[in-house]
Parts: structure tokens; C-alpha cells; sequence
């Protein structure tokens, strides 16, 4: 019988711990079947960060590392620094890359460290039972904004690939989606290009990843893809915001 | 051998400097020695002293408090250590720049216009070594040989001109 | 060669192939010298964008099975306190550099040991130890950085050099011995990406079954003991016969050996006792020291912190008694005489 759909090879044959309709599924799927397209698992560390994806080292069939939270581009910088020959990439959410660890990223894409990030918005604290976060939109409501984020006290959401696309040494700072078969795809080759400028040193990818959390935004898994497709996309455009070559730092 | 040595100044006088140059001629001459300056977050003048410990035995404390060796660059220095130089000590001192006088027996104390012979020489920046040749002079410590061996070990090559401009100013200081 | 250097050349003899790490006063001079000489010796070296920073790239670096290190200074130590837990959960070998200044908080510049308690006892959150060597020398500063490199390694875990401003910015001469780098093989748990030949390693710190992370912990206490029973070490000064024997550790041990000296010329009966590692603590050697003391003095540049140590490892079997300066004030041979002289120290 032929085979049309399988478990890409760098993924480990364990159970994943993710909530029923989580999207974290998706994103490591992807993750692999690029690792898996590029024939590069043997030869890549991953680092984990601290949420909701803290055990993708259980997951990834690469070599992984579970970073403090918030410092996994240090980590990275660390790995690719002294084995540059390596494929290094980190998965972060929103609360590790763009709160507790907003220095960390900031500076590895500065320096151009030659390293991927998968950034995983879901505009929540996912693994804490659902806090808000840096990108948690304008009146959504979580634990710590009872009453809706208040902009006037809470603060705004943080744009991290507009941010980060201001910096010389990103190469790629790219928004996308999981919420439809399209955006899938889309991802998937973002990902990929991730990979590969890596591979041609062309200095720090971030790929950002609009994702649900049906469990902590209190919804089905189909209307929290409707709510990233109505509420999250408007606010994070979907695109490419930097796709140059930039000084590789390796 | 037991000379523990304190060099005192504003930062920019060359204090570290004299008091490398005394270590390195240690060194070459098989003496234990420490180097100890003391640091501070102003870069250039402000006040600035450096301890050297020559001896026979291995260095105790590196730290000099009751120095046997003193030299004051300026007042502030002479003011604040010239009572802790230890009784039977020497304190040698830039008289252009300290303008009193110790009125302390116990030690000898030499007066040497240093920065006004510095002027008169056209030695820019030569005020510490000329006083560090009236050192070697009254006590014996080192010979002009070690100090030129000493010199050529920590004057970058491109800066060997200033060899000869020190071994001058040494000269010139031993003559006071 | 200034103390800070030679840490820094000493550290590239023994294999160190990478060094992270951000400036502060009194240590910078460690890194400056890194920065002229690594690239050069086809290792690493980055400025960090923060402390916390720099020591998760050592984790990183170690993580790969590469010989790596981190300085800071106190205020900076504090920074890395995370990363350092993470290391030692993890099982990660690494040196990490203190040149202790003044706290607490922004504290003072000048020369400290009042990161004692932080280094001995309270390096981050959670059940572990690091080796802490106390070097009272740039030349030990030299032989300590390459034995903690192979230490670490052997046991697997991050070593610390204690030291502090006075014997970083303090020059002496050194010899470097001529010393290969040893070898160790990390290729059983080493991420460095598997090639399709092994299982994946993962290095990790998290344990979500308290049983699983209780026997991790069991684990590595076990092999604490027998570090404990083998890797202690320290001087002994003029101990034999000394009525009061007194305790003191890096560059105060350099004062306190002037003062004893001093006191012996006056036919005062006393010695001095140094620890050369700081975790372990020397409990046999202390003991064995002070057999023929009636009472001890421990002398640190800070309120008294090893004096706990002292009394723990004696078992409070004789008074001990404590003098120290702060702040960034060194304590002078006369102060440490004066005391022992006030002990009832007499011929």
C-alpha cells in the first residue's frame, strides 16, 4: 500500500503533551519536515524554550537543549558560536522571546548570529493557565487583564517582526499563520527559507508563527482559528517585513 | 633585599609606569615582587598610587601601607602618606608640584624639582622617571643596565625612541 | 603579569575554546586580554549583551562538549546566578571567574570577599554545589584555572575561581607550566548533533516527577561525597605548634601571613590555616591544623562568612573568633596583629 502521509522522520514517536486543538502540532510538524527535506537532523541542535513547548526536546529527533526562559538566542549563540558548521535553531513563544527574553533577541539579531527562531505568538501565557503576554491584543481578556488588556495600564502589543526588521543583521523576519491549509503552506516554506539561509550564513531568521491556544482563550479549536483569522491577523499582518542578505556572523 | 615601595600622584603622571619599570627590574634581577596599583573610575587625573614589594622571601601582604620606599608626585600623595613612610624610610618627592615640607627626622626625604627639570630637559612626561633616578640613586637598588633591560622589555618596539628619552631622565634625576 | 591576564592566558592553555562575558570593574582586563588573543587561538570570544547573557551562551558552548568560561565581578555573579543553576542542573561543565569588589547592591569597586555565603552556599535557586577554588597569587590564579577546567570536567559540573580587585589588578611574575590540555570524552551525552549514528541527547534541567527530579539531585549529592572526600585542599602555615591558628583565605591570607610572620618574630605561637578550595571545605585539614590551637581567628575581607564554616567544620570544639574589614577595605598585617595580640596570643 503506498504510503501518502507519515510522521516526518525528525519527529520522535512520542505522544505530544499539547492541548486538544493547540497548534504547537502544526509548527513541529513543519519544523521536521524541513529538518527532514534538508537531510540536516543529524547535524542540528535545537533549543527549547521555557512555556508551553518546554519538552519539544522530547519531540525533536535533533540534538536539544532546554534553555532558562527567555534566553534561548544566548543559548543558540553559544552552540552556533563554537560549532558553526551545526544548524541551530531556537522555538520560543511569546512571554520566553518577547518579554523576559526581549534582550537576548534583540541582540542575536543585531549581532546577526546565524541562527533560526521559530516564535510562536499566541497572544497568551499558555503552560502558567493563561496570563497575558507581550502580544496579547487590545481588550482580550486573561488572568492578570480581568477586564480586558487596558492599553492606558497594560501597555500595547509588541510588533516583533516590524521591531526586529529595523536591525541590520536580521536576514529574515517573516510573519505567518497555521489557521488554514494556505497559511500552512506558507509557513512551512518560511520555515524552510529560514533553514536555508542559515545554511548559506546569511545571518539571524525569525519566523514568526500566529498560533491558538483554544484552552486559555476559552474556545473550540475551530473558533480559535476563527479568532486568529479575525482578530489576530488584522492586528499582525501576515508578510515579509526584512528578506535580505545580511551580514552572517560565522 | 625588602623594599616596599609606594608611588603616589594623579593619574596621568606615569605613577603605574615608574612602578612598572621597578617591578620589571626585579623580575629581571630573580627578586620576589608584587605590583598592586590601585584603580579607580577616573582614567586620567585623578589621584593614583601604585605599590611595589621587592624582597628576598615571597610577598607577604602586596598592599603598602608604612612604605620604606615613598614617592609623591603631588600634594594630595604627600599629604596623605608622607606621615605613614616607615621610620629610617626615604620619601622622594617633586618639589615643583609639592610646595611644603616634612618636618619629620626619622626620615630622609629628597626634594627634586622633578617636573621643572622636565621642562628645562624637554622630557615631556619625564617628571616620574627623573624622580625614580634620585630612587636608584640613594638606595642602590638597581644598576643602569637593569634598567635598560627592564625598559626594552615594556616600551612596545615602536615606541623604542622612549628608551633612551627614560635612561635620560634617569641620568638626570641620579645627578640631583 | 596583572592577575586578570594571566586568568585569561592560563584559562586559553588549558583548552578553553570560548569566553562570554560583559565588563565590570575589577575584571575587565580578563576579558580585553580574551578579545586580543582568542580569535588568534581559533577559539570564541563575545561581548555579551548582559551578564545572564553571557553564561547561557557558556551553556550553550557546553552543552556542544566545547571548554568554556564566563568572568564577572560581583554585582555581576548575581546576573548569572540563573544561568549557574541551570549549568549545574543540567551537568554541564564550565569555569566561571569572580573577582570579588564591595556590595551589597552596586556596592563599591575595590577589593572584596564577601561573595562567600553566594559562592559556597547560594549560587542560584535549588539543591547543588560548584567548586569554588580560592587563589592567593596570580601564579595560583594560573594553576587553579587549569585544574578547575579538568575538575569540572571530571565531575561534570560548573568550578568557580574566587577571587578578588587586589589579585586581579595585582601584577607577579608567573611561570605557565607546559601542559597539554587533557582530553575527556563527552560523546555520551554532548549535543552536538548526532549524525544519524545515536539516540539524541537532550540537556535539560526539568523534571515535572518529583521522584525523577529527586533522584537527579540524590545523584549528584552522591557524587558531591565523593568530592568532598577527594578534592579538598589548603595550606598550612606555621600550624604545628601555633596556639591560635588563623584562618584566612585569597589575597587576605597574603596579610595574614605578614602578620603571623611578624608575630612569630615576637615569639607569639601562631600560625595561619588557608583554604585553597572553598567547596569543599578542607574539614580534615582544618582539624588537623588546629589540634595544638586553643583558639582561632578568621580574618576575611568581609563581616564574616567563612567564620561560619570554621566553626561547623571543628564542630565548635574551640572559640573562634572573627576580624574583618568591608566595603572594599583591606585589612592591614598591624590590624591582624593587634587582634591576634588581643586573643591573648603571647609567647
Amino acid at each position: 500500500m503506498a504510503v501518502v502521509f507519515e510522521r516526518p522522520k525528525s519527529l520522535c514517536d512520542v505522544p505530544l503533551h499539547y492541548c486538544p486543538g493547540c497548534t504547537h502540532g502544526i509548527v513541529h510538524r513543519l519544523v521536521a519536515e524541513v529538518m527532514d527535506e534538508m537531510g540536516i537532523e543529524g547535524n542540528t541542535v535545537g533549543v527549547c524554550p521555557v512555556g508551553c513547548s518546554v519538552m519539544a526536546y522530547d519531540y525533536f529527533g535533533c540534538d536539544m537543549i532546554e534553555a532558562p526562559h527567555g534566553r534561548a538566542p544566548a543559548v543558540a549563540t553559544g552552540v552556533k558560536r563554537t560549532n558553526p558548521d551545526k544548524f541551530v535553531f531556537t522555538y520560543q513563544g511569546d512571554g520566553d522571546l518577547a518579554a523576559i527574553g526581549t534582550a537576548e533577541t534583540v541582540h542575536a539579531a543585531t549581532r546577526g548570529e546565524n541562527i533560526v527562531v521559530i516564535f510562536i505568538n499566541n497572544t497568551i501565557y499558555g503552560m502558567t493557565g493563561g496570563q497575558m503576554a507581550p502580544t496579547t491584543l487590545p481588550g482580550q481578556v486573561t488572568q492578570t487583564t480581568p477586564f480586558g488588556r487596558n492599553p492606558e495600564l497594560a501597555g500595547y502589543p509588541v510588533r516583533v517582526c516590524e521591531m526586529l526588521s529595523t536591525l541590520t543583521g536580521v536576514a529574515l523576519a517573516q510573519r505567518v499563520a497555521v489557521d488554514s491549509v494556505p497559511h500552512v503552506r506558507e509557513a512551512k516554506k518560511a520555515i524552510r527559507k529560514a533553514f536555508e539561509n542559515q545554511k548559506e550564513k546569511k545571518g539571524f531568521s525569525i519566523v514568526e508563527v500566529l498560533s491558538t491556544c483554544p484552552t486559555n482563550w476559552g474556545l473550540t479549536p475551530t473558533d480559535a482559528l476563527k479568532r486568529l483569522r479575525d482578530e489576530m491577523i488584522p492586528y499582525y499582518p501576515l508578510g515579509v517585513y526584512k528578506d535580505s542578505v545580511a551580514g552572517g556572523n560565522d | 633585599m625588602n623594599y616596599n615601595i609606594l608611588l603616589a600622584g594623579f593619574g596621568g603622571q606615569g605613577v603605574l609606569f615608574a612602578g612598572k619599570l621597578l617591578a620589571y627590574c626585579a623580575l629581571i634581577s630573580g627578586k620576589e615582587i608584587s605590583w598592586l596599583p590601585s584603580y579607580g573610575p577616573e582614567m586620567r587625573g585623578g589621584t593614583c598610587n601604585c605599590s611595589v614589594c621587592i624582597s628576598d622571601e615571597p610577598i607577604g601582604s602586596p598592599l603598602v601601607t608604612e612604605p620604606n620606599v615613598f614617592v609623591a608626585l603631588n600634594q594630595p600623595s604627600f599629604d596623605k602618606f608622607i606621615g605613614k613612610v616607615k621610620a629610617g624610610g626615604k620619601a622622594f618627592v617633586d618639589s615643583t608640584l609639592v610646595e611644603t615640607k616634612t618636618d619629620r627626622t626619622d626620615i630622609d626625604c629628597y626634594y627634586v624639582p622633578a617636573t621643572q627639570l622636565e621642562t628645562d630637559n624637554n622630557l615631556p612626561k619625564g617628571a616620574n622617571i627623573i624622580l625614580l633616578g634620585k630612587v636608584l640613586e640613594e638606595t642602590g637598588i638597581f644598576s643602569d643596565d637593569t634598567v635598560r633591560k627592564a625598559l626594552e622589555k615594556i616600551v612596545p618596539p615602536a615606541k623604542a625612541f622612549l628608551i633612551d628619552n627614560n635612561l635620560r631622565a634617569i641620568g638626570i634625576g641620579r645627578a640631583q | 603579569m596583572k592577575g586578570n591576564e594571566a586568568l585569561a592566558e592560563a584559562a586559553m592553555r588549558a583548552g578553553c575554546k570560548c569566553f562570554f562575558g560583559y565588563p565590570i570593574t575589577p575584571q575587565t582586563e580578563l576579558a580585553a586580554y580574551m578579545a586580543k588573543r582568542m580569535q588568534k587561538n581559533g577559539g570564541v570570544f563575545l561581548q555579551a549583551e548582559s551578564e545572564i547573557a553571557a553564561i547561557n551562551m557558556v551553556l550553550g558552548a557546553a552543552s556542544t562538549g566545547v571548554r568554556a568560561m564566563t568572568s564577572s565581578s560581583s554585582p555581576g555573579i548575581s546576573l548569572k546566578s540563573e544561568g549557574i543553576s541551570y549549568i549545574a542542573g543540567s551537568d554541564l561543565p564550565c569555569v566561571i571567574i569572580n573577582v570579588e569588589r564591595g556590595g551589597p547592591g552596586l556596592g563599591g569597586i575595590q577589593p572584596s570577599q564577601a561573595d562567600y555565603w553566594q559562592a559556597t552556599k547560594g549560587l542560584g535557586h535549588g539543591d547543588f554545589h560548584l567548586l569554588v577554588y580560592a587563589p592567593a597569587s596570580v601564579q595560583e590564579m594560573v594553576d587553579m584555572v587549569i585544574n578547575a577546567f579538568d575538575k569540572a570536567d571530571t565531575y561534570r559540573m560548573p568550578a568557580m575561581i574566587l577571587a578578588d580587585g587586589l589579585l586581579g589588578q595585582m601584577m607577579e611574575p608567573v611561570t605557565f607550566p607546559e601542559v597539554e590540555p587533557k582530553v575527556y570524552d563527552k560523546s555520551s551525552w554532548a549535543a552536538d548533533g548526532h549524525k544519524g549514528q545515536r539516540e539524541h541527547h537532550i540537556i535539560n534541567s526539568l523534571y515535572l516527577t518529583p521522584e525523577a527530579l529527586e533522584k537527579t539531585v540524590v545523584d549528584r549529592f552522591a557524587k558531591y561525597d565523593i568530592i568532598k572526600e577527594k578534592e579538598t585542599d589548603a595550606e598550612c602555615y606555621l600550624t604545628d605548634d601555633a596556639d591560635i591558628v588563623v584562618c584566612a583565605f585569597g589575597a587576605t591570607a597574603r596579610v595574614v601571613k605578614s602578620a603571623v610572620n611578624e608575630a612569630r618574630e615576637q615569639g607569639i605561637k601562631v600560625g595561619m590555616f588557608r583554604p585553597k578550595t572553598l567547596w569543599p571545605f578542607p574539614v580534615k585539614e582544618i582539624c588537623k591544623a588546629t589540634e595544638s590551637a586553643s583558639k582561632i581567628l578568621s580574618v576575611e575581607m568581609s563581616m564574616g562568612q567563612m567564620v561560619d564554616d570554621i566553626k561547623l567544620a571543628i564542630n565548635c570544639s574551640k572559640p573562634v573568633e572573627f576580624f574583618g574589614r568591608t566595603g572594599g577595605v583591606i585589612p592591614t598585617p598591624a590590624e591582624v596583629l593587634a587582634k591576634i595580640k588581643a586573643m591573648g596570643g603571647n609567647n
